[in-house]
Formats: C-alpha cells, structure tokens, sequence
C-alpha cells in the first residue's frame, strides 16, 4: 500500500492530484495555505499539466475555480473560513449555477482563533448555500472525501465543501492513496444557460437546488462516513462530528464506547441515524468543533422533547477549540488534577522578526505622528499587525482585508486628520485596491502606507500580486504623481523617512508612502538558495 | 506501545525537524503516527509546540490529553515549563538549558532551573555547547533528539537511519554532524540519568 504521512491540508491537494483535478485556486490563509503549496511543489501535478497559482483574493480564486468547472474540469479553490466570508458572493451563486466539471469548496475553520480574527463556523455557510458539506475525522476521510465530493458535484452539478479545522490542517499522519483518475476532458455545459443567472434562470436554478435537497439527504443517510454505532447503555445517545469523533474515542481505551454514537462526516444530518437515536437514548450529547451548529438543529427553537447537551447549555465550553479532556469531562469522567504551569512562566507571543523592514516602518510612524496623539492608525492582516504589541503598539485596528484603507476614509470623512492607513502589498491587492479608488474619488484625507516587502509574508512567503507594479497601481487609480512616495525602512535613513512621513502626514488630500524592503524571511531563503547553488557550481 | 510527546520551543528552533526525524523512524518500525503541528502566526518568535503520538495501535485524537505525556522535549527550557499539564505522572522532561531570550521579561534562569529540578524524572543538558562540539551550534535539536532516544521505544539505529534520510540531500557532511549531535545528546544523558 501506497502509505505517505500528510498533513490534512496535504492530504487533501494529493487526493485532488489523483482524483483528476486539473487546477487549484487559492489566496494564502492559515490554516489552508499548505493545501495549494503542496500543490505548487508537487511533480506529479506539474507533470499532469494540472494548474496552481495563487491568486489576488479568495473571490478571484473562487471564480477562476468556478470557470474550470464550466469548462468541464474538475477544480478546488482553498481558503481559510474568513477567506469564504470574500468568496461568499461566489459561493452562494455557484449552490445556484450549479456546476459542471466537479468542484470543491475546501475551507479551513480555525476554532480557538490560533492565526484568525473570528472562529465562525464555514457548516452555518454550506447550510446557507444548501450544498453537501464533508467533515472529514483524520487524514484518510480527509484524502478520501476529495474523490467522493468531486463524484457528488458532477453527479448532481452542485459545488461541495470539504470543511476542515486547524487541528485536521496542520496535524500529520499515515494517508494510503486510492487509484489515480484521470482529468476530465474539455466540455461545455449542455444547458448553456445554466450559469445565466437571470432571475428568471436563476428561479428555475434554486428550484432544481431546492429539488436535490432530498437526495443529499438520501446521501448523507447512506454514507459511510456517517455511522450509527449501537451501544448498550442509553443514558446518553452522542452526536460526534468531524475531528470531536476522535476525541470521543480517546476516552474509551479501544474504542468500546458502552453508549450508542452517531459520527457524523456529511451533512445534510442524516435524519435515519439521529431519529435513531433521539428515540432511543434519554438525552443527547452533541460534540463537535466549532459553533454549536448541530446542536441548534437538533435542540430546535422551541426547545422541546429530551435533553439536548452540548456548548449552547456549558457542558462543553461556547468557545474553542475541543480536546480529548473537554470531551471527557462532558461526558462525565472525573478529570485528573494537572499539574500547574509555573507562576514564572511568561507569555512568549510573536513579533516581527528581527532585522523586518516593518520594524523601521512603525518606527518611523510612531515618531511622525506623535504630535497627533495615538488612536489614528488603521491597520490592515498581515505579519505587520503585530505591530499593536508592544514595543511598537502603533496601530488602533485590524478587522478584515483591506479594512485599513476604508475605515481610514471613513474616519476622515468624520473629520479626523490625519487617518491613517497601513496595509502590505499583498493585502493591498487583495482588498486594498477599491478602497483606495474610492478615497480617491472622494478626495478623501487620508496616508496610505503600503508596507511593500514584496511577499505574502504571514503565511510563509507566497509571491505577491503585483509585485513590483504597486505605484502603477496607485498612479492608475489616480493617486498625485507628487504623493507617492517610496522609501527604504532602514535604521540609517529614519530621520528622512520620518521627514517624508510629517509631510505626507500634513498633506490634505490622498498620499500614499511605499516603504519598500524585502521581507527578511524570504530574503534569507533566498540568499542561503543562492549560496547553495554558488558552491554546487564551483 | 505508546509514546506521547510533547516538543516545545520557540517558533524557528527546529522542533519540526525533532519531528521529522521521530516520524520516519517510526513509520519504519511499523508504528501509527500522528503529529499536530503550529502553522502561522506564532512561528513568528512565539511559543510552539507538537503533539507527537506514536502507538502500535491505531491512534484516535491528534492532541495528547493533558496528564498522559511520557515525554516533553524542549529545545528551550521556559518553554518546557509551560507544557506540565500535558505529563503523565511517570513522563520525562527533556530541555536544553540554554534559554532564548526574546521578550523583555524573560524570568531568571535560575529559578527556571529549579522547576525544572523539581520534577522526579528530568534531564537538562546544555544542548547548543554540545551542538558545538560536534560541529554546529544549529544541531542542538537533534542534542535534545539524542538525550530523548533513550526513551523512545523506537530503536537507536532508525534515528540513524532517519538523520541520513532526510538530511542526505544536503549533504554528507549535514548528515556526519547531526549523527554525531544525537550520539552526544544520547551519551550525555546517559551520563546523567545514571548517577
């Protein structure tokens, strides 16, 4: 057998290379980013022609995806949960055009907010969109569930998602592959209009969503990654979904649960195993990561009939991430005394790295800004948002992609001067680039600083959109040739940079400064690749 | 068979590298892996960890439960500390001495020391000092690899076997220097847990 160790989020882009996926679509987001990195690097899928680039938002890559499917190829488009939040327009249409070629949705949630802004829960969006959704429990459903969501998306021409979480993403283990397929051939769809959303198309589009509703349903009731599993003692009946499965089963040593379970790894719920066991059990105990998604559903909103238990009512925690010990203590076992975490120590949070041109960056903002007062710097997701820990504490908000240039407007048009905005150029491409017209045409008094370090670097270094293009951008977009300034944030060059930032501060109107310095993370890769080569040619 | 470990250390330090090597070696004897790793944010100078569970049985959750760790092995010795809850009442505690200082209100190291002095089963070993020796300060991970090998119920010569698999492509020299960091880390703590 074919054994490899992956990662989930690997898992899940070599199932996609042997299940015939001809392209993945992707904007950078953790805990999703090694799915189409995986990709990229692989051999076998430059060999099989099969397309991996990153692309300017999750919205962009969603719609790309969205046309390989129209062409009759099988796609994927990955992102992280708040990424689906940008592709949401994309999404929910897609439930509506349906597809053609096969596609999947593959989101990554991160509950416990390890590397996000939110833990929002990606189910409560397929729920909306009305599509199958998979939960896959390890590696392998995570690795086998790309074969069944590609057969189920061209079976009833619906987009799928795969939902995974951090702990699945980032966590390793034994992946044994199934046959290799091959990529569908070119192919029209053979409604042509079928992707026309007209509200007159679209109305006979959501029918036939509406229609298929039963049949996801028969699906999930006969799917084998939903199971009901008997057990004799039905004091409690236990709901697991996805990774919880797991968590359940490490508190019983060899698996022997003595209550009946329903795992659950597809949804829509399957209605047979549930009514199972409701009608069986005396109360139910719902686990699983995230939202309380399942347990809203089962509970009801008149809440009546037996006990439901899960995070709504504190037998699990409302919030984070589940583990083997949360499960446990729900489910009753009396929980050891831990040892403790000395009083000493201390909390060890991230911060730039030494020697990140974003360092002279804020540096430089701090000291220019001073005689405003603090509270006027809109900041933007990136590594350059940790410049709100201290010793920097330079910015005042970060909410979502490209926020930092609109709210900075939106402040501006309140009165404040000067409003602030810092974004990274990767950032900027993402979300940036609208906002930025839209200041533009309102003459808005806003500083933008686009930290230019000519990667996407929170999540490893991914090549930046437009690299090398950011002040033909602004230029385009109509930003005064006299107030685009770049700089170089250098230690040695603070004062002129400090200088430039005053002027540009005190400037009624839209400036935008590029400090611009390659990110040291990317710039070291490059230097020890380049030292590499130099001593394997001599 | 089990082994449930924790590697700690601060994001850049090579607990991943820790990881890779246990992994290979283990796939090899035939043992069920799971290892969840950190991606993302905190590898920005944070605190890291992963959670390495090798078994001869299937395993069923990525995270070990706090209390059952027979292992935590650090490659910095705050960051040690901070994983307690996770060891089982007979698990070791494997850390370099050597901290990595890069917050303002790192804690003395003395005192750090003597939390880790407390605990019944330990083993401290100054691995950066032993790394040098043996050619490279950057090999302390595999330092703190070797002092745990002891422990491990996977045999010696496959963490041999693994240095040479994954660290052949760069070289025979890589591949000569972190044998001979794992050996140190291995004789020291022998030379230590025998007194």
């Amino acid at each position: 057998m074919n054994t490899r160790l992956l990662l989930g989020d690997e898992a899940i882009a070599q199932a996609g290379i042997d299940a015939g996926m001809s392209g993945i679509f992707a904007y950078p987001g953790t805990p999703s980013t090694e799915i189409t990195e995986y990709v990229r690097s692989s051999a076998e899928a430059k060999k099989k022609g099969i397309a991996a680039n990153w692309a300017a938002n999750e919205k962009t890559a969603a719609e790309q995806a969205l046309g390989m499917s129209y062409a009759g190829k099988r796609a994927m488009t990955s992102m992280k949960h708040v990424g689906l939040n940008v592709a949401a327009d994309v999404f929910l249409n897609a439930s509506i055009t349906g597809a053609n070629g096969g596609i999947l949705f593959v989101v990554a949630d991160d509950p416990s907010m390890h590397s996000s802004q939110n833990e929002q829960d990606s189910r409560v969006y397929g729920r909306f969109a009305m599509v199958p959704i998979l939960e896959p429990s390890n590696q392998q459903e995570a690795y086998d569930m790309v074969h069944l969501g590609f057969d189920i998306s061209e079976k009833f021409q619906v987009p799928v998602m795969l939902r995974i979480t951090t702990r699945l993403a980032h966590s390793r283990a034994g992946v044994a592959r199934k046959e290799q397929r091959a990529q569908n051939q070119f192919s029209l769809p053979e409604d042509l209009k079928q992707f026309i959303l007209l509200p007159a198309i679209a109305r006979k589009r959501y029918q036939k969503l509406l229609d298929n509703q039963d049949a996801f349903h028969e699906l999930s009731e006969t799917s084998p990654y939903n199971q009901y599993l008997p057990g004799e003692d039905r004091s409690i009946g236990i709901v697991a979904c996805g990774l919880a499965y797991n968590y359940l089963m490490e508190n019983y040593p060899g698996r022997k649960v003595p209550h009946p379970v329903v795992k659950i790894s597809q949804y829509p719920l399957p209605k047979n195993h549930i009514e199972k066991l409701y009608d069986e059990c005396e109360r139910i105990i719902v686990l699983e990561e995230g939202y309380p998604v399942v347990e809203e559903v089962l509970k009801g909103f008149m809440n009546l009939g037996k006990e439901i238990n899960g995070r709504l009512d504190g037998t699990l925690p409302r919030t984070g991430e589940l583990n083997p010990n949360l499960v446990g203590a729900a489910l009753g076992f009396p929980q050891e005394k831990l040892a403790a975490i000395p009083d000493l120590v201390t909390r060890r949070p991230p911060s730039l790295c030494k020697g990140c041109p974003h360092i002279d960056s804020f540096l430089g903002l701090n000291e220019a800004i001073a005689e405003y007062g603090k509270g006027r710097v809109f900041s933007d997701i990136g590594c350059y948002t940790l410049s709100a820990l201290p010793p920097y504490e330079s910015i005042n908000t970060c909410v979502d992609m490209g926020a930092s240039i609109t709210m900075a407007k939106g402040a501006a048009d309140a009165g404040m001067h000067p409003a602030v905005a810092v974004i990274g150029d990767s950032t900027f491409t993402h979300s940036g680039m609208t906002g930025l017209l839209d200041a533009i045409n309102d003459q808005s008094n806003i500083t933008v600083l686009i930290l230019d370090n000519a990667t996407t670097g929170m999540t490893g270094g991914q090549p930046s959109s437009a690299f090398g293009r950011i002040e033909e951008i602004c230029r385009g977009l109509g930003v005064e040739e006299d107030h685009i300034r770049v700089i170089k944030p250098l230690r040695k060059q603070h004062e002129e940079n400090t200088r430039i930032l005053k002027e540009e501060l005190a400037y009624e109107g839209v400036s935008v400064i590029i400090p611009r310095r390659e990110c040291i993370v990317t710039l070291n890769k490059r230097m020890r690749l380049k030292f590499k080569d130099k001593n394997k040619s001599t | 068979m089990k082994n449930d470990i924790i590697l700690a250390g601060v994001g850049g330090q090579g607990i991943l590298s820790i990881a890779a090597i246990i992994g290979y070696a283990a796939v090899n004897s035939g043992l069920y892996l799971k290892q969840a790793e950190v991606h993302g944010m905190s590898q920005r100078g944070g605190d890291v960890q992963s959670h390495l569970r090798l078994s001869s049985d299937q395993i069923a959750s990525d995270l070990i439960p706090y209390g059952k760790a027979d292992m935590i092995l650090s490659v910095e010795p705050m960051e040690s500390l901070r994983y307690l809850p996770y060891l089982g009442p007979e698990g070791w505690l494997i850390t370099n001495t050597e901290p990595f200082i890069n917050i303002p209100n790192y804690p003395p190291l003395e005192e750090i020391m003597q939390e880790i002095k407390k605990l019944p089963r330990h083993v401290a070993l100054d691995a950066g000092s032993l790394a040098e020796e043996a050619g490279s300060k950057k090999a302390a991970n595999v330092v703190i690899l070797g002092a745990a090998s002891l422990f491990l119920d996977i045999p010696y010569e496959g963490l041999e076997e693994a240095i040479r698999f994954l660290f052949g492509k760069k070289g025979d020299d890589l591949v000569e220097l972190n044998l001979k960091a794992l050996r140190t880390g291995r004789e020291t703590a022998a030379n230590k847990t025998v007194k």
